[in-house]
């Protein structure tokens, strides 16, 4: 145990473990409060496709040789999100076949250009790094950190100041817009806040990892809590807790930081599952 | 005076009419009850009044100071996901949200209208129950809660007791009709319990092949009922 403190407590020393620490659990906790709405409002496919789409974009800034390629990446990804938005609310189909289409398109382009353009001798390094987010997290830049530091804090002001429109929203969209709620508004509050929040975890667990981030706490704090509050408070601390965990056995252990993260999460959601069949099974 | 004037309305979707040709006039503290058959088109009929659509053509007007986003109403189903977790206080409480505006949290009396509002639907038992572990019954009467927050004009309902059994009827049917008698609420309910209609409404609008639109004696007088009646049984 000891030993396992010591290194740890040598590891915190250098600037950049405690950089990503702290960024992890910013990202962590933003991720984590737009999953029920996501889960709930189908959007999760959104979710999905954004973040092929902000691979893509990652791709077009490296082959640009931007050094600072997020903001790039995040007015990409934002525009998709409107778009898809948009498109998603014609018809289902078209909207599940459109999603599809910019994400298997983004995902494909971009490993192109990279393939094309890129003068890394280690491409597919290059492109699992993007995929998996396996160190990104440690070699954020300091103008880096402090970008994820501000978005997340915007995000989170966001979440709070529109709570209650995002639920009322959520749980029954045509009463709201019969009581004069601007919906259509709302819907795209929300999926630029998940563009935002897709280009940050993308940092910390790479892009096709961001669905389980956002997703898991989510599903696994509806297996024990009834209130759309306790849901949401219940993911943001199992969604901290899963990251910081993730990241110190990451560091210590020397796996990939986001599949030890989503790793994480999953052991959680079983956790849950299984209290949640007890006390569901010991109620009725 | 009237809240509610439609003239010459026609509504549909995609531009393809359903209905056409409707004239008709809500008074305050009116209870009309809207029938017809199947398919008929009431539910557009209220999704337009609502808002949720445009007319085809036609005017819709409120006036006697009402305004569209102050009806409150409950939904023939509601869509709401069957796992959403959320509990009655959030759901009736979500219903103020029109006197909210952009203020983003609910102030004391808008609390206080929701505690009312529950303690009416006889909620207050299972004010911390989840949503979706309510019998059919009680999430009617949790939703018709928080339409009662959205308004204190006029309440739209779509079928208010389809599914429930004949106690639970006539316990919505009391509560709803003690909202239009003692709280003065205009009360717009489409229904196909015509027995219901003739009981508790004062004005009856038929839409189908054939409209009619007026008071409960002139319905009943009226060629249309006896059709409607006799095929409905
Ligand atoms: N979203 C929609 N798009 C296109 N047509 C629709 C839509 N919803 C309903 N319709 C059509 O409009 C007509 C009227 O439907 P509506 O739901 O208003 O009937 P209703 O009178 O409420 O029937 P019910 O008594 O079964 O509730 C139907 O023929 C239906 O097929
Ligand atoms: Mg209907």
């Amino acid at each position: 145990m000891g030993e396992i403190f010591d290194k740890l407590s040598l590891y915190l020393q250098f600037p950049f473990v405690r950089y990503a620490l702290i960024v992890g659990v910013l990202i962590a906790l933003c991720s984590s409060l737009l999953g029920v709405t996501l889960v709930l409002k189908r959007f999760s496919f959104i979710g999905d496709g954004l973040s092929h789409v902000a691979f893509g974009a990652m791709a077009i800034a490296s082959v640009l040789k931007m050094t600072n390629d997020m903001p790039l990446v995040l007015l990409i990804t934002v525009i998709c999100a409107i778009l898809l938005l948009r498109t998603g609310q014609n018809t289902k189909i078209k909207g599940d076949a459109a999603v599809a289409m910019i994400s298997v398109g983004a995902l494909a382009i971009g490993y192109l250009l990279l393939n094309l353009f890129s003068t890394s001798g280690n491409l597919s390094g290059d492109v699992c790094t993007t995929l998996f987010g396996s160190t990104s997290i440690l070699t954020l830049s300091q103008d880096e950190v402090w970008l994820c530091v501000v978005l997340s804090i915007i995000v989170v002001a966001v979440f709070i100041l529109f709570y209650n429109k995002i639920f009322s929203v959520t749980f029954d969209e045509s009463f709201a817009r019969a009581t004069g709620t601007n919906a259509g508004v709302y819907n795209l509050l929300i999926a630029i806040v998940i563009a935002v929040i897709i280009v940050l975890a993308m940092n910390l667990v790479g892009s096709l990892l961001i669905s389980a981030l956002v997703i898991f706490p989510a599903l696994s704090a509806m297996r024990i809590f009834k209130s759309f509050k306790s849901v949401t408070l219940c993911s943001a601390v199992l969604s901290v807790f899963c990251t910081l965990a993730g990241m110190i056995i990451s560091i210590l252990s020397g796996t990939p930081v986001g599949s030890t993260i989503v790793a994480a999460d999953i052991a959680a959601f079983l956790i849950f599952y299984i209290i949640g069949m007890f006390s569901g099974g010991s109620k009725k | 005076m009237a809240q509610l004037i439609c003239e010459n309305l026609a509504l549909g979707y995609d531009g393809r009419e359903i209905l056409s040709d409707l004239n008709f006039s809500v008074d305050a503290g009116d209870y009309l009850c809207i029938v017809g058959e199947n398919g008929s088109g009431k539910t557009t009929l209220m999704k337009t009044i609502l808002g949720l659509q445009s007319p085809i053509s036609g005017k819709l007007s409120m006036s006697d100071g009402l305004s569209q986003n102050e009806i409150g109403y409950l939904p023939q189903q509601t869509l709401v996901q069957r796992d959403f977790p959320a509990s009655v206080w959030e759901i009736v409480l979500s219903g103020c949200q029109n006197s909210c505006g952009l203020r983003p949290f609910y102030n004391k009396a808008e609390k206080q209208l929701a505690k009312e509002n529950i303690k009416k639907m006889e909620l207050e038992p299972l004010v911390n129950r989840c949503y979706r572990e309510l019998s059919g019954g009680q999430q009617q009467r949790v939703l018709l809660a928080r339409a009662l927050c959205a308004t204190h004009k006029m309440l739209l309902l779509d079928e208010p007791v389809s599914g429930l059994d004949p106690k639970v009827t006539a316990e919505m049917y009391r509560l709803i009709e003690e909202l239009n008698k003692k709280d003065g609420i205009t009360v717009i309910m489409i229904s196909h319990d015509l027995d219901a209609a003739l009981q508790y409404a004062n004005r009856i609008l038929h839409i189908g092949k054939k409209v009619f639109f007026g008071t409960k004696e002139e319905y009943l007088k009226s060629e249309i009922s006896g059709v409607f009646a006799k095929g409905d049984e």
